[in-house]
């Protein structure tokens, strides 16, 4: 997993609450069975006039341009601006697969659903929760100046604009370390062993009906 | 010392140590697998050189990806055919039971997994797939993961987590005639909205629920997720403990005995306090109809679309308008106006006998209208399958005008060649509305079996209530 220390990038904003993992990335793509590749197909209903399908080439597909991703203006975007409860819906970690693999590191938005959240972090993609305000102010200010880059600075858990205004944020202690450090939580786990195996033999006594072996 | 919840007691029976910053390392009794959130875990498995930690509780089967017309020739899309056997392979290579395309007892991974008692109460229960809330419904504390997760679990049996909020959402009052489990949830989500369980475990109490059926619970807890919430449950009853009383997978003899008594405590304690109460009355909730792209977005059949310009909250106004124009729908049409193309019963929220029966009670001896243009039943699993045609469902549906199907996930998600084709409007008995959810430009309304049973003989949503 990629570290995530600082990053000033292109906002992306996508002036929408409730985005779920289908519109994130549609299920005809989650047919792969790799983890890369998926960016071409990111908001691919949005994004296309043309329905797609795996195996094509996006390249050739006909281009939505009232889709705010398709505007020259936000080409190269490394942070997503959104609203609240990005990300509800199913489980597919296609969805954070699908960000990256755009280029997006990192999103802003109020809230989010808990699955996306928890995946989002597991490949090193930092979910920023700020409050409604504040998102309000930065989607006026993004779409007011073309050009628009934040600063997230993870460790020091801020997000500052152009003018050098600062939120603060908050983020778990353990998922920061992980972030920072590139952690792999199974890694992690497995300096547990000897805890699990305890609970293990502990379990199988009392609920023997649990094991079959 | 105050009382515990069901959840508190699920969680602080998995813990296996407490982590310095409040997350903890919890134990999973039984891991569910399918083909399309599994096959980058087991790569990630075999790339890092790890074992799997305990092989039987693994159990697999393949069903978002598989045809419902005839299996003999395989699969024909050729990404679909490689998933399904790369999770063949990796359950091959690893040992994992897998009901594959051609088992008896394959089938939606949240219908088989109770339905060979692979979910017990008192467990804890995690699939790569967020519908996993379903297997709450038996006292267990299940909720869906992504496949990193899907990977810790193989590789270690335990998850990092962090423990949610306590809900209670409480339903009283007796059944009116006509409502079901699905019309309940519906009217749930309705109530406290896609959000309303984010961050917490939902138990579904009071009287009403204690009257559903296991199955009509299955149906309450599988949508905990379009509340927001990760894991829905009910607390254990005679009628969970009956249900799982000679299944493959559950404990016979001595062991049975010992699981009965333990199981008993699986409800919250009296005096245990909730963060957060939502009480509904049942004498309140009619048949319910999605309308929008949210699961959100419903009301009642009497009812008609809403007006956006009469709500207040800007985002959520611009929301509707924009859920309008997808669904092409004008403010104030009357639910029973709008016509349907297609019929879709099944999905994991209600493709079980119930289900189907329930279905079946409306269609028997009339033939479905003709503005519709495909109506179809797919099963749950292999078994239900085999269960309905011993009734004589099948022959209902089918001189109805309905298809018949095999079991799989189908036009719940349209990841086979059953879909939405662009504009055609279904009724569903699923669980999500989005936005092409069902196929691309495709207009979902979500419903209960019964209704989508009517809505199949009208051509048109009507009120189930007045066909009784
Ligand atoms: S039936 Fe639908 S919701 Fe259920 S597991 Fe399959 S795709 Fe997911």
């Amino acid at each position: 997993m990629e570290k995530f220390e600082t990053l000033t990038g292109l906002v992306l904003p996508l002036d929408r609450a409730n985005v779920d993992t289908d519109a994130i990335i549609a299920k005809q793509y989650l047919k792969s069975i790799k983890r890369t590749g998926f960016g071409p197909n990111l908001f691919d209903d949005w994004r296309y006039l043309d329905p797609g399908e795996p195996g094509m080439d996006h390249s050739q597909r006909r281009i939505n341009p009232d889709f705010i991703l398709n505007q020259p203006r936000y080409r190269g975007a490394q942070i997503l601006l959104t609203r609240d409860n990005f990300g509800c819906g199913s489980s597919r970690e296609h969805a954070p697969w699908a960000l990256l693999d755009y280029g997006i590191r990192a999103v802003i938005a109020p809230s989010y659903a808990d699955i996306f959240y928890n995946n989002s972090f597991k490949n090193g993609l930092l979910p920023i929760v700020l409050e409604r305000e504040a998102v309000e102010r930065l989607f006026r200010e993004t779409e007011a100046t073309p050009g628009y880059r934040l600063t997230v600075d993870l460790a020091s858990q801020k997000v500052t604009t152009p003018s050098g205004m600062e939120f603060k944020f908050e983020i778990d202690a353990f998922r920061k370390h992980c972030l920072v450090n590139g952690l792999d939580d199974i890694g992690l786990t497995m300096q547990h062993v000897d805890e699990i195996k305890a609970y293990e033999g502990r379990r199988r006594k009392q609920a023997p009906w649990l094991f079959s072996e | 010392m105050a009382g515990k919840t069901l959840y508190d007691k699920l969680w602080d029976a998995h813990v296996v140590r407490h982590n310095d910053d409040g997350t903890c390392l919890l134990y999973i009794d039984r891991h569910l697998v399918h083909e399309v959130t599994s096959p980058q875990a087991f790569e990630g498995l075999r790339l890092a050189g790890r074992k799997l930690w305990r092989v039987d509780a693994n159990l697999a089967t393949t069903d978002h990806n598989v045809p419902t017309t005839d299996r003999s020739h395989g699969i024909v899309d050729p990404v679909s055919r490689l998933q399904v056997e790369t999770l063949d392979q990796n359950c091959h290579d690893y040992g994992i039971t897998e009901f594959s395309m051609s088992d008896a007892r394959q089938g939606i991974v949240h219908v088989i997994g109770p339905e060979q008692g692979a979910t017990l109460p008192g467990m804890t229960v995690v699939c790569g797939d967020s519908h996993t809330s379903t297997h709450g419904a038996f006292g267990a504390l299940a909720f869906g993961i992504g496949t990193s997760e899907v990977e810790h679990v193989l590789a270690t049996q335990c998850l990092i987590l962090k423990k949610a909020k306590n809900m209670r959402v409480r339903v009283e009052g007796k059944i009116p005639p006509g409502i079901t489990a699905k019309d309940i949830v519906l009217a749930i989500i309705g109530e406290i909205g896609t959000a309303g369980g984010t961050g917490h475990a939902v138990e579904f109490a009071g009287s009403t629920i204690r009257q559903l059926s296991v199955e009509g619970r299955m149906t309450v807890c599988n949508m905990a997720i379009e509340a927001g919430a990760r894991a829905g449950m009910i607390a254990v009853d005679d009628k969970t403990i009956k249900y799982f009383h000679g299944r493959p997978y559950a404990p016979a003899g001595e062991l049975w005995e010992q699981a009965v008594a333990a199981w008993q405590d699986l409800r919250s304690d009296p005096e245990a306090k909730f963060d957060k109460e939502v009480t509904l009355n049942a004498a309140d909730i009619k048949p319910q109809v999605t309308w929008g792209t949210s699961p959100e977005m419903v009301v009642p059949v009497d009812g008609v679309v809403p007006d956006p310009d009469r709500e207040f909250d800007s985002i959520k106004r611009e929301g509707m308008q924009r859920a309008l124009k997808y669904m092409d729908l004008k403010p104030g049409t009357p639910m029973r106006d709008i016509m349907l193309d297609k019929i879709f019963i099944g999905s994991c929220t209600n493709s079980r006998i119930e289900d189907l029966r329930a279905a079946a009670t409306v269609v028997k001896g009339k033939k479905i209208a003709k503005n519709i243009r495909l109506a179809m039943v797919v099963p749950g699993s292999g078994l239900v399958k085999v269960q309905a045609e011993k009734e004589g469902l099948d022959k209902i549906f089918l001189e109805a005008g309905f298809e018949w199907r095999a079991p799989g996930c189908s036009m719940c998600l349209a990841m086979n060649a059953d879909r939405l084709e662009f504009g055609e409007r279904c009724a569903s008995t699923s669980n999500r509305n989005f936005e092409g959810r069902q196929g691309a430009g495709g207009r979902s309304h979500l419903v209960s079996p019964a209704m989508a049973a009517a809505a199949a003989i009208a051509g048109h949503f009507v009120d189930v209530r007045e066909l009784h």
